[in-house]
C-alpha cells in the first residue's frame, strides 16, 4: 500500500552537497577571526544548523571530518592532529535572546537571521562592552544575507566599523530526499502582508545556485506576482554571471513557480494525510518533530527526525489517516513473527540472527512504537475536538452547501472559546470559499472573536483584510469590478490615489468557479477508497484535489498556460503567469520527469503527498523548495498580532 | 479513522481561555530538562549506541550532543547582568567616526555620510563642512582602484546592481530629484526589496517628509517598504506622519492603537486606551476600542476588590476556589466567565455583576447563557443552571427553554460530571428524538433510552440495548418488564 514509485521514475539528485557547502562556507567565515571566540546563534537558526553540522566541528574548526555519503551530520570529528585548526576554535555557544549575557571571551561571533531586533541585541552588547572600557572583536554572520536596514542600525547605534560583517549565504536545507527549504517562515508575512519584497533577491540566489550545481532547466513555468519577479532577477543573476552553466547537462527537466496566495485554501484546510496531521498536531520543525510523553509512553519526550530515512514513517507518510493505522498492526504482527523465529533456532543461528537482523529489527521496533504512539496521541485528540464535525464543516465550506450551517458552526467555535487560530482559520476559509463575508456576519463575527479572545485582535482582523484572507463582500460587487478596470487603465500612480493598490483592490477569490472549472471537488459515485486513491484529492479525504497541485498538473500536461486563460483571469493572475526556460535540446529525457517545484510563501505536506501520488501515477518525480513548511496555523499566527 | 464520537469537546475545559489554568511557568528550565532527557533516553530505548543510519545521532547521543543541546547548557551557566537599555540608549551620541573604519569594506557610511547622530536630518551646510566622512571623496587622493567605486559615473541602473550584489556604492551624486527619483525607479524593477530599502533610506535622509511623501505616495511598491521599514525600526511617529500625509486614517488609527501592547502597567495602558477612543476608526472599530478601554478600566476595579477579598480569606468562594490568575486583560468572555464564577448573585449594580457585564457590553443571550453554565456546572451549582432554562408565562406555569439548544446543554453538563438524573432531565427536554437516543446512550442515561425505545415501539433497538446494561440491573428488570407487556404494539 506504501508509495512505490515506477520503476522508470528518473532518480533524485544529490542534495547532501548542498549542507556540504553550508557547512564548509561557514567554518571558512568562521575562520576569518582567528581565534577563539564565543558564538552567538540565533533560536532561528538553531535547528537548521544541527541539520548541517554538529558542535564538535564548530569547536574544531575545519577538520578533515570525514563525511559518510549519506548522514552529512553525523560526522566524527578527528583528534588534535590539526593543530593550525586549534586557533578557529568556538568556545562557547550563546542562544541569542533578550538578555544580557556575561561572556569572557576576548572575541564575540554572532550568527543571526538580518533582523533589526537583532541589531539592536548586538548593539546593546558592545555599547555596554565600550562603557566598560572592554575592547574585544566582534563579528555578525548574517543568513542567508544581510540587510542595507541592519546596517543602518548598527550604524546609527554608533559601532559600525567595531563589528565587521559577514554573509551566510546559507538558504537551501535539505530536510529530505525530496525537500529543500529555505527555513523562512517569515517570507510569508513580509510579502504577502508588508509587500515588502526583501527575500526576492534570496530566491533568486537560491535558485542561481540550484543551476549551478544541477544544471540549466530547459523548462519553466510560474504563477504569481513574486514568482514573476523572482524569475526576473534570477534570470538576470544567470546573465550576469553568464557561462557557469554553459555546457551543463540539465538534471531536472522543469521548474515551476507558484506563489502561496494562488492557493490559500489548499493550505487553509485541515491535513489528513499522515504527515500533514503529524505537522498539524505536534508540529514538525525543521524535519524532526517532538513527540511527548503521551507518545513514547514514558515520561519523556523524543525528538525524531522525520525523513525517508525512517522505514516506518517513509512507508506512511503520504497515507489517509485511515489507512495508516491498518498497516501499522501489519507491520506489528511482520514484526512479532520475525522475532519469533528465534524459538527454535540453534547457537550458530542464534548468533547470526543476533548480529545481522537484531539491530535492524530492533530499530524498526523503536520506530513503530513511536508512531503507534503518535496515532494514538492524535485519535485522542481528534476525537477530543470532534474532528469529525469539523471535517465536514470544512468540506461543506470547499463544496459551498449549507453555508448557514457552517457559519453558526464558526459563531459556536468563537462563543465557547475554542482555539482561537481554528477560529479563524474557519472564517478565512469561508472568507476565500465565498468571495468574502456578506456584510452583517462578517460584524457578528468579527465583535464575537474579539469577545471571545480579546479586543486587540482587530488587529489581527486588519491584517486579514489586507492579505485578502478574511474579507467583507462589498456592497454590489459592480464596484470592485470598476475598481480594478480603472487600475488597469491607469498607471501604478493613479490607482494609488484610489486606494492602496496591493491591498484593498478586492481581488475576488472566485473560488467557486474555479473549483467548477478545474474540476476541484470530484464527483464520487458511491465511496471513495481511500486505500487504493485514484486523484489528489485523497489527501483531502476525496472531498477535495488541491488546488495548487491541479494548477502544476495541467500546465505540465500542457507544457504551457494555454487553454488556461480562463483560470487564470479567475486566479487574477493573467498577467502573472508565464513561461520560459533555456530550451535545451539535449536535455536527458530521464531529467524532464523530474519537476523542480517552488512554493513561494510555504507549502503544506499534504501538496506534497498530493504531488508524490501524481508523480507515482505519471512516472515524474516532484523536488520541493519552499520558503517553509506551512499550514492552516502557522498562516494564522503569522497574521495575528497577539503572540500566542 | 475511527469516527465514533465517543468523547465531545471539552468545552471549557480544552479551551485555551478556560477559566484559570494558565500555567505560565517560564519553559527554559523544562525545556533544558527536556532536551537533556531526550539525550538520554534514547540511548536506552534503543539500547545500542553504535551509530543508527539516521541522522538521530546528532540529536542524542553525541556526548557533545547538538548545537541547541549546548547552547541550553551555556546559558545554564552565565549570570544576570541587569544592564538598562535606556542606559545604553544615552550613549548613541558617541560618533562612530572616532572609530577605526574598514576603508576597504564597502561601507554604508560611505553613502550616508556625514550621519552622526541618531535621526537628524543633514542639512546642506553639513554636507559641506569639512566632515570625516569626507575623506571618502575622490578629490582627496585615494588610490585609483578605490576611485571607481567612489565614482559617480555609475549610472541608477549600475548603481542598483551594485547595490544588489552589496559592492560598495556611493549614492551621494544623486542630488536632483529627478535623479533620485530614478534610482528608485530602477531599484523598484528590480524587484530587489533589500536595495528597494537602501534607496528609500537615502530618500528618506535627502528629502524633506512632505517631498518623500509626495513622491512615494504615486509609487506603491516603495510606499510599502517604506513603511514596513519604519513599523520595523520603530519609527512611529514618521509612519504616524505618513499615515497622516496619505489620508489613510483607519490605519493611521490601528497604528496608534498598536502600541497599547506594549505597556505593561494596566493603570497606563487604560490611559492610553483612552486616547485611542477618539482616533479615526471606522464606526465598528470604534465601539470596539470603546468596549476595550470600559472592560479593562472595569478589570481594574474587580481585580483589585477580589485581590483584597482572597487575601482576607473571609469570602468562602475564594477560599474554596483560589483564583488562579489575574482577570486584567483577559478577553470579556473570559470575565463573564470569572464573574459567572465568582459573582454570580451579586445585584446589577455592581461592576463585577454578570448581569451588569451582559448589558454593558450587549452580550448576547446565547453567548451569555453558554458562559453562565459552563460556570455555574463547573462549581455544580445545578440550581443554578436549572433556573438558567427555567421561564415563566405570564400565567405562572414554567417551562424549560435553552438559546443554545438542550443538546448543547447536555454536553456541557457532562463535561463537568453531572449526575445522571440532571443529565437526564435534560437530556429529556432534546426535541429531536435521534439525537435524544444518541446523546442519552452517550451519556447512559438508561432511563431515557428505555422510554424512548418503547415510545418509538422500536423493540429490536431495545432488544439491542438490553445487552449493554449490566445483567441483573433495574434497567434490565425495567427493559424486560416493557418487552413483556402486551399493552404495546410493537413496529418490530
Amino acid at each position: 500500500m506504501a508509495f512505490h514509485h515506477r520503476p522508470d521514475a528518473p532518480e533524485l539528485p544529490d542534495f547532501s552537497m548542498l549542507k556540504r557547502l553550508a557547512r564548509d562556507q561557514l567554518i571558512y567565515l568562521l575562520e576569518q577571526l582567528p581565534g577563539k571566540k564565543d558564538l552567538f546563534i540565533e533560536a532561528d537558526l538553531m535547528s537548521p544548523l544541527d541539520r548541517i553540522a554538529s558542535v564538535s566541528i564548530l569547536k574544531r574548526g575545519r577538520e578533515r571530518h570525514r563525511e559518510k555519503h549519506q548522514s552529512a551530520a553525523s560526522c566524527t570529528p578527528c583528534t588534535g592532529d590539526m593543530p593550525a585548526s586549534k586557533q578557529h576554535e568556538v568556545d562557547k555557544l550563546y542562544k541569542v535572546e533578550n538578555k544580557p549575557v556575561l561572556s569572557s571571551s576576548e572575541q564575540l561571533c554572532f550568527l543571526v537571521r538580518p533582523r533589526i531586533k537583532n541589531m539592536r541585541y548586538i548593539a546593546n552588547l558592545v555599547n555596554a562592552d565600550k562603557l566598560a572600557g572592554r575592547t574585544r572583536k566582534y563579528k555578525v554572520i548574517f543568513s542567508p544575507q544581510k540587510f542595507y536596514a541592519c546596517e543602518m542600525v548598527l550604524e546609527e547605534e554608533g559601532i559600525y566599523g567595531d563589528v565587521s560583517c559577514d554573509e551566510w549565504a546559507f538558504s537551501l536545507l535539505p530536510l529530505d530526499v525530496d525537500l529543500l527549504s529555505m527555513e523562512l517562515p517569515e517570507f510569508f508575512r513580509d510579502y504577502f502582508l508588508e509587500g515588502d519584497q526583501r527575500w526576492i533577491n534570496t530566491v533568486a540566489q537560491a535558485l542561481h545556485l540550484l543551476s549551478t550545481l544541477y544544471g540549466p532547466f530547459p523548462n519553466c513555468y510560474g504563477i504569481g506576482r513574486c514568482a514573476k519577479m523572482s524569475h526576473e532577477l534570477w534570470r538576470n543573476l544567470e546573465e550576469e554571471e553568464d557561462g557557469e552553466t554553459k555546457g551543463r547537462k540539465p538534471e531536472i527537466g522543469h521548474i515551476f513557480l507558484l506563489d502561496r496566495d494562488v492557493d490559500f485554501v489548499t493550505a487553509l484546510c485541515s491535513q489528513v494525510v499522515y504527515e500533514g496531521l503529524v505537522d498539524d498536531t505536534f508540529r514538525i520543525k525543521c524535519g524532526s518533530v517532538d513527540f511527548g510523553p503521551e507518545v513514547t509512553s514514558s515520561d519523556r519526550s523524543l525528538k525524531v527526525l522525520l525523513n525517508a530515512d525512517d522505514k516506518v514513517f517513509h512507508e506512511i507518510r503520504n497515507e489517509h489517516f485511515s489507512n495508516v493505522f491498518g498497516f501499522l498492526s501489519q507491520k506489528a504482527r511482520n514484526l512479532q513473527a520475525q522475532y519469533d523465529r528465534r524459538r527454535g533456532m540453534d547457537i550458530k543461528q542464534m548468533k547470526n540472527f543476533v548480529s545481522q537482523e537484531l539491530k535492524g529489527l530492533k530499530q524498526e521496533h523503536r520506530l513503530l512504537s513511536l508512531h503507534i504512539g503518535a496515532c494514538e496521541s492524535i485519535m485522542k485528540k481528534k476525537t477530543k475536538q470532534n474532528f469529525q464535525e469539523l471535517i465536514k464543516t470544512e468540506h461543506a465550506l470547499l463544496e459551498g452547501f449549507s453555508i448557514r450551517d457552517s457559519t453558526s458552526y464558526i459563531e459556536e467555535h468563537i462563543d465557547r472559546q475554542v482555539s482561537p487560530i481554528e477560529s479563524l482559520r474557519l472564517m478565512c476559509l469561508l472568507s476565500i470559499t465565498e468571495n468574502g463575508l456578506i456584510p452583517k456576519d462578517y460584524r457578528s463575527l468579527k465583535t464575537q472573536y474579539l469577545q471571545s479572545y480579546g479586543s486587540e485582535h482587530l488587529l489581527t482582523f486588519s491584517n486579514l483584510r489586507r492579505a485578502g484572507l478574511l474579507t467583507e463582500q462589498a456592497p454590489g460587487d459592480t464596484l470592485t469590478a470598476v475598481e480594478s478596470k480603472v487600475s488597469k487603465l491607469v498607471t501604478d500612480k493613479a490607482a494609488g490615489k484610489i486606494t492602496d493598490a496591493f491591498s484593498s483592490l478586492a481581488k475576488r477569490s472566485n473560488f467557486r468557479a474555479i473549483s467548477k472549472k478545474l474540476n476541484l471537488i470530484p464527483r464520487v459515485d458511491g465511496e471513495y477508497d481511500l486505500k487504493v486513491p485514484r486523484d489528489m484529492a485523497y489527501v483531502f479525504s476525496g472531498a477535495y484535489v488541491p488546488l495548487s497541485c491541479r494548477v502544476i498538473e495541467q500546465v505540465l500536461e500542457r507544457r504551457s498556460w494555454q487553454g488556461l486563460e480562463e483560470v487564470l483571469r479567475l486566479l487574477n493572475c493573467s498577467e502573472l503567469a508565464f513561461t520560459g526556460g533555456t530550451k535545451d535540446d539535449k536535455a536527458p529525457s530521464e531529467s524532464l520527469r523530474l519537476i523542480l517545484v517552488v512554493f513561494l510563501g510555504g507549502c503544506t505536506f499534504s501538496e506534497i503527498s498530493a504531488l508524490r501520488f501524481l508523480g507515482r501515477e505519471k512516472g515524474f518525480r516532484f523536488i520541493f523548495l519552499t520558503t517553509a513548511i506551512t499550514n492552516s496555523a502557522r498562516l494564522m499566527e503569522a497574521m495575528s498580532e497577539v503572540k500566542a | 479513522m475511527n469516527r465514533t464520537k465517543v468523547d465531545e469537546e471539552e468545552y471549557w475545559n480544552s479551551s485555551k481561555f478556560k477559566a484559570f489554568t494558565f500555567d505560565d511557568e517560564d519553559d527554559e528550565l523544562s525545556q533544558l530538562k527536556e532536551s537533556k532527557r531526550a539525550v538520554n533516553s534514547l540511548r536506552d530505548f534503543v539500547d545500542d549506541d553504535d551509530d543508527d543510519d539516521l541522522e538521530r545521532v546528532s540529536w542524542t547521543g553525541e556526548p557533545v550532543g547538538s548545537i541547541s543541546w549546548s547552547i541550553k547548557e551555556t546559558a545554564g551557566s552565565s549570570g544576570s547582568n541587569h544592564e538598562g537599555r535606556e542606559q545604553l540608549k544615552s550613549r548613541n551620541s558617541f560618533s562612530y567616526a572616532q572609530l577605526p573604519k574598514p576603508p576597504s569594506t564597502y561601507s554604508l557610511s560611505s553613502f550616508f555620510k556625514g550621519r552622526t547622530r541618531l535621526g537628524s536630518f543633514q542639512s546642506l551646510s553639513d554636507a559641506l563642512t569639512d566632515t570625516p566622512a569626507k575623506s571618502y571623496a575622490p578629490e582627496l587622493g585615494r588610490p585609483k582602484g578605490e576611485f571607481r567605486d567612489y565614482s559617480n559615473d555609475w549610472s541608477p541602473s549600475d548603481t542598483v546592481r551594485r547595490l544588489r550584489k552589496g559592492k560598495v556604492c556611493s549614492l551621494e551624486r544623486f542630488r536632483s530629484l529627478q535623479d533620485k527619483l530614478l534610482l528608485l525607479e530602477e531599484a523598484v524593477s528590480m524587484h530587489d526589496g533589500n536595495v528597494i530599502t537602501a534607496v528609500l533610506i537615502f530618500l528618506k535622509r535627502t528629502l524633506s517628509k512632505e517631498v518623500l511623501f509626495r513622491e512615494l505616495e504615486v509609487r506603491q511598491v516603495a510606499l510599502r517598504h517604506l513603511i514596513h521599514f519604519l513599523k520595523e525600526i520603530g519609527d512611529q511617529k514618521l509612519l504616524l506622519d505618513l499615515f497622516r500625509f496619505l489620508d489613510r486614517t483607519e490605519e493611521l488609527a490601528l497604528s496608534h492603537y498598536r502600541e497599547h501592547l506594549s505597556i505593561q502597567d494596566p493603570e497606563k495602558r487604560k490611559e492610553f486606551l483612552k486616547t485611542c477612543i477618539g482616533l479615526p476608526f471606522s464606526v465598528e472599530d470604534a465601539a470596539h476600542i470603546q468596549d476595550h478601554y470600559t472592560l479593562l478600566e472595569r478589570q481594574i476595579i474587580i481585580e483589585a476588590n477580589d485581590r483584597h477579598l482572597e487575601s482576607a480569606g473571609q469570602t468562602e468562594i475564594f477560599r474554596k476556589h483560589p483564583r488562579k490568575a489575574s482577570i486584567l486583560n483577559m478577553p470579556l468572555v473570559t470575565t463573564l466567565f470569572y464573574s459567572c464564577f465568582y459573582h454570580y448573585t451579586e445585584p446589577e449594580g455592581t461592576f463585577s455583576s454578570p448581569v451588569n457585564l451582559k448589558k454593558t457590553f450587549k452580550i448576547p443571550d446565547k453567548q451569555y447563557v453558554l458562559t453562565a453554565l459552563a460556570a455555574r456546572a463547573k462549581l455544580r451549582a445545578w440550581h443554578d443552571v436549572d433556573a438558567l432554562f427555567t421561564t415563566k408565562n405570564w400565567l405562572g406555569y414554567t417551562k424549560k427553554r435553552a438559546p443554545i439548544g438542550f443538546h448543547r446543554v447536555v454536553e456541557i453538563l457532562y463535561k463537568n460530571n453531572a449526575p445522571v438524573q440532571i443529565l437526564q432531565e435534560y437530556v429529556n427536554l432534546v426535541e429531536d428524538v435521534d439525537t435524544k437516543l444518541n446523546l442519552a446512550t452517550k451519556f447512559k442515561c438508561h432511563d431515557v433510552v428505555i422510554d424512548t425505545c418503547r415510545d418509538l415501539k422500536d423493540r429490536q433497538q431495545l432488544l439491542a440495548y438490553r445487552s449493554k446494561v449490566d445483567k441483573g440491573s433495574a434497567e434490565e428488570e425495567k427493559i424486560d418488564a416493557i418487552l413483556s407487556s402486551t399493552q404495546i404494539r410493537w413496529k418490530n
